[in-house]
């Protein structure tokens, strides 16, 4: 799908696809974050829009600098961390477990 | 042990330092002792640092003199203080990222590069300031305040790694290790007037780096010459089992070809590299073909079509990892937290306050970019046009051995300059962000002073894994301006 | 096997997505122990927590399992990338799960069901695993209602081979010897214990309805399902509640749907339209998994005889049908090599199948009576020497005993062929005696001859052979 290229300038991202994006990406922005943010990410969606022009149509998408295949390591154990350790680190621990407020609001 | 010596007496440079340590010539102590008086005097004003490790220095420094003592090798780096940037994993000591969300943090264990730099005999002095996890190129979106710019406090040391290029800059290390997405160690060391080196993507291990794009970043040393460069990245580099994007072979060896000059080499100009940098960058660049035109290079014009896409690229790639390298930062298993009544409260409560501005404004364009609907459209997209740029660069090194751009497009700016219109910051990365995403190696070296007198510096590319010929460049480069 | 499903004129049409644990000494990302059952938080490591910094490293034995699985379902193993599936849940340490997308390392295989149903395997993917929460305060440990949740990340890491079958399921029945079957393959590949019971094999319900020829209808997924008999049910009560709808002129919504074992049925999870954007891009941290010809040629060629194939060995040795309950029974507990020793050894195969079958549950796939011995003992039985009863006696010596010398024992016994003037008149005594029974089985009731039979074993003290027993009644009545 592509970006629709002739849009005028500030319509580049909307008010509702930033709560949206905000929203997957567990962020709360204020009303006027929002607002801010969709001028800002318009902006810059805006200069990016550049790179609609190029003619791509044979070429395969790159994810990695590096052509190396096939990293493995062998099936071996290694030492673990100390539980006791890594709980006194974490913001809330009981009974050797990590402890999180109700799971609700989230897929099940 | 002679009387403590005075500060003109010892060495500064990394190669120095070990050479004088090894060999009983020096003590780390006192090398040690005269980089924290050096701190002492002027971190107050430049904020290099978010944590000065002074007493763990003395009793690493105290080891590697009594190691001397007793005949044992202390090893390649003996007695070089190093800082390292927040983002890299020091276990039990706090690692920030210069992020709220990870104030106070101690990492359970070390990045590979801290412990190859502890075994090499360096001596960990502090860890060092950065825009809040990598993201931004003036140091100004600390969560912990900016760093200020050793040459002229009233400006940036550039960024993300600002505070380690600002460390050697002002003498408070004798090297550092900074990390490089889209440039965060190259620009940083143009602006401060050192050299900062990109090393190829996977020849230094990313385990303990804590990721910004995982596909992107390196990390890399900032040091006062190259071939105290040269030294560091020998002792970082080399394959990692704990990285599975770890090149496999061993570290770089670079030191001995340094001065075999660049006679007979293709430096190629960029003849439609993209506009921006300033008269007086420009001029330094000119005048850096004519040095190398000198040495007896052959210099080669050549086209790179897609260069100027990169900015576009990067700004939908970068942010698309980081969206999801930061969506572990829930508060659930380390870090920050702020309480809820249900865990999906707690993840918003957290994130929201935890990050600051310009993070947020990155993940949010990253999800947007990885998005159903806008996928194809935006990061599909961006890595086709990365493999047009890594094409266009490949059919350039066919003709040019190495090639020369402007690092940063203008000298140090003003704190506050480019703040309130991101856009205009994300311009400053226009020069290095192709490295990244070609995966091929650049160094900044400086390169004479510009406007204000403020440091130039000159970037060399390479192609991937030929590190070897970019030095040559550089330390010809850092010969001819030292004239 | 029921062959056919309907319910008010429409079929179900069913795929199962099965998640297997593999048996790995460590994780898939990490070197921490694979172990099911330690104290919580004690196999971890920065990988596993993902923490900052942390990078995965793919375990090659896992990948070695996953073609193994593969290819034992007739998969394709072919170049494979690894993805992020990006989700916040407590369990999920790096908010995001590494799994296999655009590019699974098995595709396109398939299974066959005893009864010769061909479900076709669509892919086959490496991902790992969650850890896991517990619900504190509330009712029954479920979600809703709790006070907090504890986690443990011991499971998290862990690798799973996800098996995504077509939808060429058709009937209750063959979806519980699907899942018996592909448990079966798993467990002699040496891919994964399976055990639904204990979680180290999870499956999942896609089920739809439709009229017979009609296209496909909405599908609904079904979670929590248990055990085998929970497929078989699960799916019923979904395709019948999906008819209920069709046909009171309602749509289906396509949605997850979990199953509640205690009231027999499914209730809303979350709608798919609800469902989270899971942006799936290429793992940057991982590269690509490639196995060359010469690795998969050796897991091939390592591949243990499956089950379909044992079962079709032992019919043909045995002479029994394909998908007879003894075939199934003793393959699946692996004494199927077993049978076939006695039979090399000189005995009936056809007796040693019963007997082991009926005798040997307890025994394991190696059992402790020597293969000779029960050979033994079948070619007593089939040179008449020893009458079925009697060689069930025999038997449960050579058990307790752990094998033994027949004649011997049958000797010991006092076990002796009876001659047929013997026989007879033992036979003509129990006439004699039973008039009443006599009667009654001269004039065409069959069930009278039970307790003459049973007047001649009793006279013989069980060593008469019953069938020869009611051959000569026959033989006395038709003259009579």
């Amino acid at each position: 799908m592509r970006a629709v290229a002739w849009l005028f300038v500030s319509d580049r991202i909307t008010p509702e696809a930033v709560a949206k994006v905000a929203k997957l990406a567990r962020l709360s922005l204020s009303d006027d974050e929002l607002d801010q943010a969709t001028h800002q990410l318009s902006a810059m969606l805006d200069h990016f829009a550049d790179i609609d022009a190029l003619d791509l149509d044979d070429v395969e998408p790159m994810t990695h600098p590096t052509p190396i295949a096939n990293v493995m390591r062998e099936d071996i154990e290694m030492d673990c961390l100390d539980r006791d350790e890594v709980l006194a680190a974490a913001p809330a621990a009981e009974d050797g477990r990590f402890r999180v407020p109700p799971i609700l609001g989230l897929d099940d | 042990m002679s009387d403590s010596p005075s500060a003109a007496e010892l060495p500064t440079s990394v190669g120095d330092i070990a050479w004088s340590v090894r060999n009983n010539i020096t003590s780390a102590a006192d090398v040690l002792e005269r980089h924290l008086a050096t701190i002492d005097e002027r971190e107050g004003d430049i904020h290099a640092f978010n944590l000065v490790l002074a007493d763990e220095a003395r009793a690493r420094a105290a080891e590697i003199d009594d190691a001397v003592t007793v005949g044992r090798d202390p090893g390649p780096l003996a007695g070089v203080p190093i800082a390292l940037k927040d983002n890299l994993c020091t276990q039990g000591i706090p690692t920030t990222c210069s992020s709220k969300i990870l104030d106070g943090w101690r990492p359970p264990y070390d990045a590979t590069v801290v412990t190859r730099l502890r075994d090499a005999g360096a001596i960990v002095v502090g860890k060092t300031n950065l825009d809040e996890f990598a993201m931004g190129s003036s140091t100004e979106n600390s969560a912990f305040g900016a760093t200020r710019n050793p040459h002229d406090i009233s400006r940036v040391p550039g960024g993300s790694s600002g505070g380690s290029a600002a460390a050697v800059a002002a003498g408070f290390a004798a090297a550092s290790l900074g990390s490089d997405t889209g440039g965060s160690i190259r620009q940083p060391a143009a602006l401060c007037g050192v050299v900062g080196v990109k090393p190829t993507y996977g020849a230094v291990s990313r385990y303990g780096l804590v990721a910004f794009a995982s596909s992107l970043d390196q990390i890399g040393p900032f040091t006062h010459d190259v071939a105290d460069a040269a030294l560091v990245l020998e002792a970082i580099s080399g394959h990692d089992q704990m990285d599975s994007t770890s090149i496999r072979q061993g570290p770089l060896h670079l030191s001995r070809q340094l001065d075999m000059g660049v006679a007979g080499l293709r430096v190629g100009r960029i003849t439609d590299l993209p506009e921006g940098a300033s008269p007086d960058v420009a001029a330094r660049l000119d005048e850096a073909f004519d040095a190398l035109r000198d040495a007896g290079a052959e210099i080669v014009d050549v086209e790179v079509p897609a260069f100027g896409y990169g900015l576009t690229a990067y700004y939908l790639i970068a942010p698309a990892e980081a969206s999801s390298n930061l969506a572990r930062y829930d508060g659930v298993r380390f870090g920050h937290r702020v309480e809820a009544p249900d865990t999906n409260a707690m993840y918003m409560a957290t994130r929201t306050d935890g990050f600051g501005a310009e993070v947020k404004r990155r993940i949010m364009l990253g999800t947007y970019a990885l998005s159903a609907g806008y996928y194809d459209a935006y990061y599909g997209r961006a890595l086709r046009v990365r493999r047009r740029i890594a094409a266009d660069f490949a059919a350039a090194y066919e003709r040019a051995d190495v090639l020369l751009t402007p690092a940063s497009p203008t000298v140090a700016f003003h704190l506050g300059d480019k703040t309130s219109d991101p856009m205009s910051m994300y311009l400053c990365d226009t020069y290095t962000i192709p490295s990244n995403l070609t995966g091929d190696p650049a160094l900044s070296v400086p390169f004479g002073t510009g406007d204000d007198g403020l440091p130039v510096g000159v970037q060399v590319l390479a192609p991937a894994l030929e590190e070897s010929r970019m030095f040559r460049t550089a330390a010809e480069l850092e010969r001819r301006v030292r004239k | 096997m029921n062959e056919t499903w309907t319910f008010n004129g429409y079929e179900m049409v069913v795929g199962l997505e099965v998640h297997v644990e593999l048996a790995t000494r460590t994780k898939l990302f990490s070197a921490s122990p694979n172990r099911f059952g330690d104290e919580p938080n004690t196999n971890i490591d920065p990988v596993t927590l993902g923490l900052p910094g942390a990078l995965p490293v793919l375990n090659r034995q896992a990948v070695e399992l996953a073609m193994r699985l593969g290819l034992a379902l007739d998969c394709t193993v072919q170049r494979s990338t690894f993805a992020r599936k990006n989700y916040f849940y407590p369990d999920m340490p790096k908010a995001y799960q590494i799994s296999q997308y655009d590019e699974p390392i098995c595709v396109d295989g398939w299974l066959d069901l005893p009864g010769s149903i061909r479900v076709g395997i669509e892919r086959a993917h490496l991902e790992e695993d969650t850890g896991k929460s517990t619900h504190v305060g509330g009712s029954g440990g479920r979600i809703h209602g709790s006070d907090f949740s504890l986690i443990d990340f011991n499971r998290a890491g862990v690798p799973l081979v996800e098996i995504v079958s077509r939808p060429d399921i058709r009937t209750p029945d063959q979806a519980k010897a699907y899942v018996g079957e592909l448990r079966a393959i798993l467990v002699a590949v040496g891919a994964s214990d399976a055990k639904m019971e204990e979680g180290s094999m999870r499956v999942d319900a896609n089920v739809s309805v439709r009229l017979p020829g009609a296209e496909f209808g909405t599908r609904c997924e079904i979670k929590n399902v248990n055990s085998v008999r929970s497929v078989g049910r699960a799916i019923e009560y979904e395709a019948q509640r999906q008819v209920g709808m069709l046909e009171a002129g309602e749509v289906i919504r396509q949605e997850t749907r979990h199953w509640d074992e205690n009231d027999g049925r499914t209730h809303t999870l979350r709608s798919k339209e609800d469902a989270d954007d899971y942006r799936y891009f290429q793992e940057p941290d991982l590269v690509v998994v490639d196995p060359d010809a010469e690795w998969i040629e050796r897991v091939r060629a390592g591949l243990p005889m499956l089950p379909a194939a044992r079962r079709a060995r032992l019919a043909e040795v045995t002479g029994q049908a394909l998908d007879a309950e003894a075939i199934l029974v003793v393959t699946e507990r692996g004494q199927d090599a077993y049978v076939l020793a006695v039979a090399n050894a000189g005995g009936d195969a056809g007796r040693a199948l019963v007997h082991v079958k009926e005798a040997f549950a307890e025994q394991g796939d190696a059992p402790i009576v020597p293969a000779a011995d029960l050979a033994g003992l079948t070619r007593l039985e089939v040179d008449g020497k020893l009458t079925a009863t009697q060689a069930k006696q025999v038997l449960a010596e050579f058990v307790t005993n752990g094998g033994g010398d027949a004649e011997t024992i049958a000797a010991a016994k006092g076990f002796e062929a009876m001659d047929t003037g013997e026989l007879e008149s033992m036979v003509d005594d129990a006439i004699e005696s039973q008039p009443d029974a006599w009667a009654k089985f001269c004039a065409g009731e069959g069930k009278a001859m039970g307790a003459l039979v049973g007047a001649v074993m009793k006279a013989s003290k069980g060593q008469a052979d019953g069938k020869a027993v009611s051959a000569l009644l026959e033989q006395r009545r038709a003259v009579a």
